[in-house]
């Protein structure tokens, strides 16, 4: 073990489900006591706190809970902590407490991530919706046109890959039909009823060419992970997975400035930190709170040539669970709910672990890429089994 | 309440501020306005007080053609609010004579299924308070 490197060790995770009514800062206690549990560390011994958006004010049900109120809230003496949205997306914050471990900042920093959206959807006169006179920042050049949905976004993006490479739904289908296929082995997926070409095919569009099993589902839900510096590794009692490169970018800050998502910058920069291949990889867990994200993530990663992501999982089989490249193995957020980009790294974890039971994928995986966002902002991380 | 035409489209209105004004309020002069570095003449959009190519502080609001071509599009169904009425388009137009900059917005006037990737689209203002909002049209 490299003493100057960062492994992610605990993994957690609380119950997942629509409209919960466990508080939110104790399904973050669930997922913690996991990822304690499972790296044999107590609570005492993490002295640094991670996460992203931070607690969001005006919109709990997006993240409800912060970093230093969970610092207070369970006695964590901290060295260093971190959380906010102005990050390279969800594992950004995965990103920073590497770094702050490989700087010595920390030695076990507890990276969350808790949702709480299909809870304040059904509660809203506990967690009332943000509502503004007027809008600015990024929204005014977005909801005068009524363009306020990422859904509107991620499809103009996916609707350029229809006009210039020829992308079709039956081959975008294979993403939501490989999820919900795999989440229907994993006990706590959000859905898990099949889901059929046909029935896909007849999907109410939402913006086209986007349907409703394109999208993710609000849950409610927290996953831990714990990032710890190789020098403190002695005191963990599980198989310690490391990260073996980072990558992370914003294009334009912005959904329509920017000519390329930011998942194709980072793709790219991910495989100039490492002497890991492409063809290493094992499994990839990539962030799909719409489908499309994933088509451009196996593009970016470079599995294969921009714009051939549509034929590259025609048909299915090359990306399902037993096939050469098992993808969202646990149902992605389409099918085991939207945890917000931790859900991708959990899996990957468990997966190098061997610890997938029911759905674990064969041949002794030992690398896997996880990812999150896609859009103006991205990060992707390897990370490898020593 | 205020009174809204028949046809008027509910709109979530911007926040004027020194930034933005002269895009919202552009449409009353019938003028597409954006900021431009008058040093190396960088088109600036979002707009804000410094080039981003050059970081020259020289950034001034001008006129441009209003004409563009949809870089991309979507249809978009889905009822995100009781009072919208679906479908529509939403369009990421490109627009001539101020290269890089796209605006996302709406492309009205003709059938949602007419609509396609190359199609030139001239502005259209339509007026709500002190908002001129740059709607846009085909062409021919």
């Amino acid at each position: 073990m490299a003493a100057a490197e960062a492994y992610i060790t605990g993994v957690g995770q609380s119950a997942v489900g629509a409209g919960q009514t466990r508080h939110p800062l104790l399904l973050t206690l669930d997922a913690t006591r996991e990822a304690l549990d499972e790296a044999g560390l107590t609570i005492a011994q993490i002295d640094g706190v991670s996460t992203y958006p931070g607690r969001a004010q005006g919109y709990l049900g997006f993240s409800p809970v912060g970093a230093d109120e969970l610092i207070d809230a369970l006695g964590i003496r901290a060295t260093w902590y971190a959380g906010g949205s102005e990050i390279s997306s969800q594992l950004g914050a995965v990103v920073a407490a590497a770094a702050a471990v490989r700087a010595g900042l920390a030695r076990h920093v507890l990276c969350f991530r808790t949702v709480y959206e299909a809870a304040a959807l059904a509660r809203p006169e506990e967690y009332p919706p943000l509502r503004r006179e007027r809008v600015d920042g990024q929204a005014q050049w977005f909801a005068p046109f009524n363009a306020t949905s990422p859904a509107n976004w991620t499809a103009q993006y996916a609707m350029r890959h229809v006009k210039r490479y020829g992308l079709t739904r039956e081959q975008l289908a294979q993403i939501a039909l490989t999820a919900r296929a795999n989440a229907m082995l994993n006990p706590r997926a959000l859905v898990r009823q099949p889901l059929t070409m046909d029935e896909y095919l007849a999907g109410r569009m939402i913006s086209t060419p986007l349907c409703v099993y394109d999208c993710d589902r609000f849950t409610d839900a927290s996953t831990v992970l714990i990032v710890s510096a190789g020098a403190a590794l002695d005191e963990v009692r599980c198989q310690p997975v490391r990260i073996a490169a980072m990558a992370g970018t914003v294009e334009r800050h912005s959904w329509d400035q920017a000519e390329w998502m930011a998942s194709y910058p980072t793709g790219r920069d991910l495989w100039k930190r490492t002497d890991y291949r492409v063809e290493d990889v094992d499994t990839v867990q990539l962030y799909d709170g719409f489908s499309f994200f994933v088509l451009t993530w196996l593009e970016a990663l470079g599995f294969c040539d921009v714009g051939s992501g549509g034929r590259f999982v025609e048909g299915g089989k090359r990306i399902a669970r037993d096939g050469e490249l098992p993808l969202n193995t646990f149902g992605g957020q389409i099918g085991a709910g939207r945890l917000h980009g931790f859900g991708f790294a959990h899996e990957a974890v468990v997966q190098l672990r061997g610890r997938a039971g029911e759905r674990q994928i064969g041949g002794d995986p030992r690398v896997a890429v996880c990812t999150s966002g896609g859009g103006p902002l991205a990060t992707a991380l390897l990370l490898a089994r020593d | 309440m205020k009174k809204v035409e028949a046809m008027t489209v509910s709109r979530a209105l911007p926040r004027l501020d020194a930034d933005n004004r002269s895009f919202w309020t552009g449409g009353k002069d019938g003028q597409l306005r954006l900021m431009q570095c008058q040093d190396c003449r960088t088109f600036i959009h979002p707009p804000r007080p410094v080039c981003r190519s050059c970081l020259s502080e020289r950034v001034e609001s001008v006129a441009v053609a209003g004409t563009g071509v949809v870089d991309t599009f979507t249809v978009n169904h889905q009822k995100w609010h009781k009072a919208m009425e679906v479908p529509y388009v939403i369009a990421r137009v490109a627009l001539d004579g101020a290269p890089g900059v796209f605006l996302t917005t709406n492309i009205v006037g003709c059938p949602v299924d007419s609509v396609d990737v190359g199609d030139r689209v001239r502005v259209k203002f339509e007026q709500q308070d002190d908002v001129f909002l740059p709607l846009f049209e085909k062409i021919g």
